[in-house]
């Protein structure tokens, strides 16, 4: 019998109900991967404000990055949030505190809004970079530039922004007021607003294109139709009387699989095709590429759709044994042939990737005739990413260099478009000046070496070796914390070593200037 | 060979002017802020339940005591800006004396944290465990508190560098802004629990 769900409702996963120390792991093995969260989230807002290339001005930037800094901001503002709360378990469990001990005057359901203040934002964490990725996939393949850039940037905003009250819809069977039902119902309705906005554009994107299915392409529109699909089920559920009717059913499971499967991995799937080759310098075979794709696709519909209707006939979650007068076979059947096929694809997948890395056929710099300035250093791309800082003039720079306008609109290749790549890729594997990188360091390592020993003895803290291993991750955190701070960021400038190229493969990035 | 030295620095420059680390800690802090607002929440929505197993944490608050180690603490902010000034003004010794000051003055409210905590479990008869207002009290102020202890750690290490080192330097001189920056967010939200957890504290109808 598991102690408690991914979500750690309480009493349930409290110390009365579940003793032992399986949710203590849990509580302390999110809360450690939160705090690399939260560190990872200022490092990419820093990045992407104050690192950008001259010209990048915040409303040139890719989608794809505009998504990162607004994952990165809902990592920033949710994670505190879940940190109280899983310290609120974490000292209820070992410390013997009363916050969720309802015989004491705890709340249980404070868990459910503090949970779900982070979980909320955390979806939108999920799917915002897939978004990102489809926008920057789809007019690569469309040949034309994405469909209201500024509206695709700002709805995205407003997700992230939106994401933040919508939170007790997922607890509109706990006995909230009928007031806050109500308006917790509208605020979701409303996400669906740039949600919707989205979609339009990313079909305006296509409209009227060239468009090339290769199975990036084929992934990104894949992401857009299940999505659809996946987001009308969402704004059912805001409809609070229907949502009490679904809550706890199998219709949620296939609406966030909708949602995070035909929309988030799919979106993921689409990246790793587009962006292999800046990995590896290797594209991967787009035969077993498309293999993948329809059988993903046919074994995800499979999968999944059936659930809509399982759910609607009151197949609930989260048990053990359904009497086959229930009437629930057949389409768990169909489900579970459709999860074979969705393995045989990832398999297929994984395959593809092994092979390619290998035997894959060289891509060039530019093997989709790209439209960002990503595309311009060699695949794969050197350590120093790019051996001259770019510059940028436009947004879709890297196009506008390539294309030119014709009278009516249509993009006329510049005859110099040759010249420039063939520029871009000398100065890519032979940087005209040196570059120094951060020097690497073995503190960071130390430092995460430290956090668990602390985590493990605080779950052990009542015996002696629980408080030493206190005591020694302290000490190991502390001190590698100074190391670290102490460390110069580079290496003294003055000496060049020439005997460690600075690109792997490529010829030393060292120069003489 | 200008362009050179400039090439040399391209991915250090800053698009908004703001230095990396210093931008780094302002977005940090943000997030700190709503780490402090799920604490005071979770303490206010504690604190006027009815029918909790006596003492509630109002009860048994020693304000005058409470308001002294406060004082200290927000003292600790006016040395920590003169700290600032003098190493502005390149004055070494004033910066360190200023950095002492800063870290005594934290040192006296985690003192005077330590005396209360013990205060209310031995006299006042409050816990940890006594009821769910007490808890939500001793990990607000507690969490505080080490935020408060971590920041006496940063003020010594500039103390020891500056020593060793003579004078802190220019990047040095930035870590003491970045201190400075994280000093005084702790004192401002201090400034917020002192009033809302302390002051403007109530206890259920009926009790006390």
């Amino acid at each position: 019998m598991p102690d408690g769900g991914w979500f750690g409702y309480q009493p349930n996963a409290g110390p009365f109900y579940s003793p032992g120390t399986a949710m203590d792991y849990w509580a302390l093995g999110v809360q450690f991967l939160g705090l690399a969260s939260l560190i990872s989230s200022v490092n990419f807002i820093v990045t992407i404000f104050n690192m950008r290339a001259l010209g990048m001005r915040l409303l040139r930037m890719p989608v794809f990055v505009w998504m990162s800094l607004v994952v990165a901001l809902l990592l920033l503002f949710s994670l505190p949030i879940i940190a109280i709360a899983l310290f609120m378990v974490t000292f209820d469990r070992q410390f013997g505190s009363l916050f969720f001990v309802a015989e004491a005057g705890g709340d249980p359901i404070l868990w459910q809004h503090l949970f779900w203040l982070f979980g909320h934002p955390e979806v939108y964490i999920l799917i915002l970079p897939a978004m990102g990725i489809v926008s920057e996939v789809l007019p690569v393949y469309s040949k034309k530039p994405l469909f209201g850039y500024p509206a695709v940037v700002f709805a995205g905003a407003a997700i992230a922004f939106l994401g933040f009250g919508v939170w007790a819809h997922h607890m509109f069977a706990s006995g909230i007021s009928p007031v806050a039902q109500a308006a917790f119902g509208l605020s979701t309705m409303t996400i669906a607003v740039p949600t919707g906005v989205k979609i339009f554009n990313w079909m305006g994107t296509m409209w009227g294109g060239r468009i090339k299915f290769t199975t990036p392409m084929l992934f990104a529109i894949g992401f857009v139709a299940m999505f659809v699909i996946g987001g009308l089920s969402g704004v059912t559920h805001a409809v609070v009387p229907s949502d009490w009717q679904q809550t706890d059913t199998y219709y949620i499971v296939a609406h966030f699989h909708y949602v995070l499967f035909g929309g988030s991995v799919f979106g993921i799937f689409a990246g790793l095709y587009y962006w292999f080759p800046k990995m590896t310098g290797r594209l991967l075979s787009e035969k077993l590429g498309k293999l993948n794709f329809w059988t993903m696709f046919t074994g995800f519909n499979l999968t999944f759709a059936p659930m809509h209707w399982l759910g609607l006939q009151g197949m609930v979650r989260r048990t053990a044994y359904y009497p086959p007068e229930a009437g629930f076979d057949f389409w768990n059947l169909v489900a579970t042939v459709g999860a074979f096929i969705i393995a045989a694809g990832v398999l297929i997948f994984m395959f593809n990737w092994w092979r390619s890395k290998k035997h894959g056929e060289p891509s060039g710099m530019d093997p989709w005739d790209a439209r960002t300035v990503e595309w311009t250093t060699p695949n794969p791309t050197p350590e120093y990413n790019f051996g001259v800082a770019p510059t940028v003039t436009s947004l879709d720079d890297f196009w506008h260099k390539k294309y030119a306008e014709d009278s009516e609109g249509r993009p006329v290749r510049r005859p110099e478009a040759e010249n420039t790549l063939t520029d871009l890729m000398e100065t890519g594997i032979n940087p005209p000046h040196p570059i120094h990188l951060p020097a690497p360091s073995y503190y960071p390592v130390l430092l995460a070496a430290g956090i668990p020993l602390v985590g493990w003895g605080i779950i052990y803290h009542t015996s002696f070796v629980g408080k030493l291993l206190i005591l020694v991750g302290v000490l190991v955190v502390a001190s590698a914390a100074f190391g670290w701070s102490m460390e110069p960021l580079e290496e003294p400038h003055d000496e060049h070593d020439d005997s460690e190229p600075s690109g792997g493969g490529y010829p030393s990035a060292e120069v003489d200037a | 060979m200008e362009a050179a030295a400039a090439m040399d620095h391209h991915d250090q420059h800053e698009s908004t002017g703001i230095d990396h680390r210093k931008l780094g800690m302002w977005v940090f802090l943000s997030s700190e802020f709503l780490f402090f607002g799920a604490l005071i929440t979770n303490y206010l929505l504690y604190q006027g339940q009815p029918g909790f197993a006596r003492p509630y944490p109002a009860e048994i608050y020693d304000i005058p005591f409470t308001s002294f180690s406060s004082f200290a603490l927000l003292m600790s902010s006016l040395t920590m800006v003169l700290a600032h000034n003098a190493l502005a003004r390149h004055d070494q010794h004033a910066t360190r004396t200023w950095l002492l000051a800063t870290a005594m003055l934290g040192s006296v409210f985690l003192g005077g944290q330590v005396f209360e905590f013990t205060e209310f479990i031995t006299v006042g008869g409050m816990k940890l465990t006594t009821n769910p207002a007490a808890s939500a009290f001793y990990m607000l102020t507690g969490f505080h508190g080490f935020h408060v202890l971590l920041g006496v750690l940063m003020l010594l290490t500039l103390y020891g560098i500056s020593r060793r080192q003579g004078e802190l330097s220019e990047a040095s001189g930035l870590n003491l802004e970045l201190v400075g920056l994280y000093w005084h967010f702790v004192d401002i939200i201090w400034i917020v629990i002192f009033t809302v957890v302390y002051l403007l504290a109530s206890v259920p109808a009926g009790v006390g």
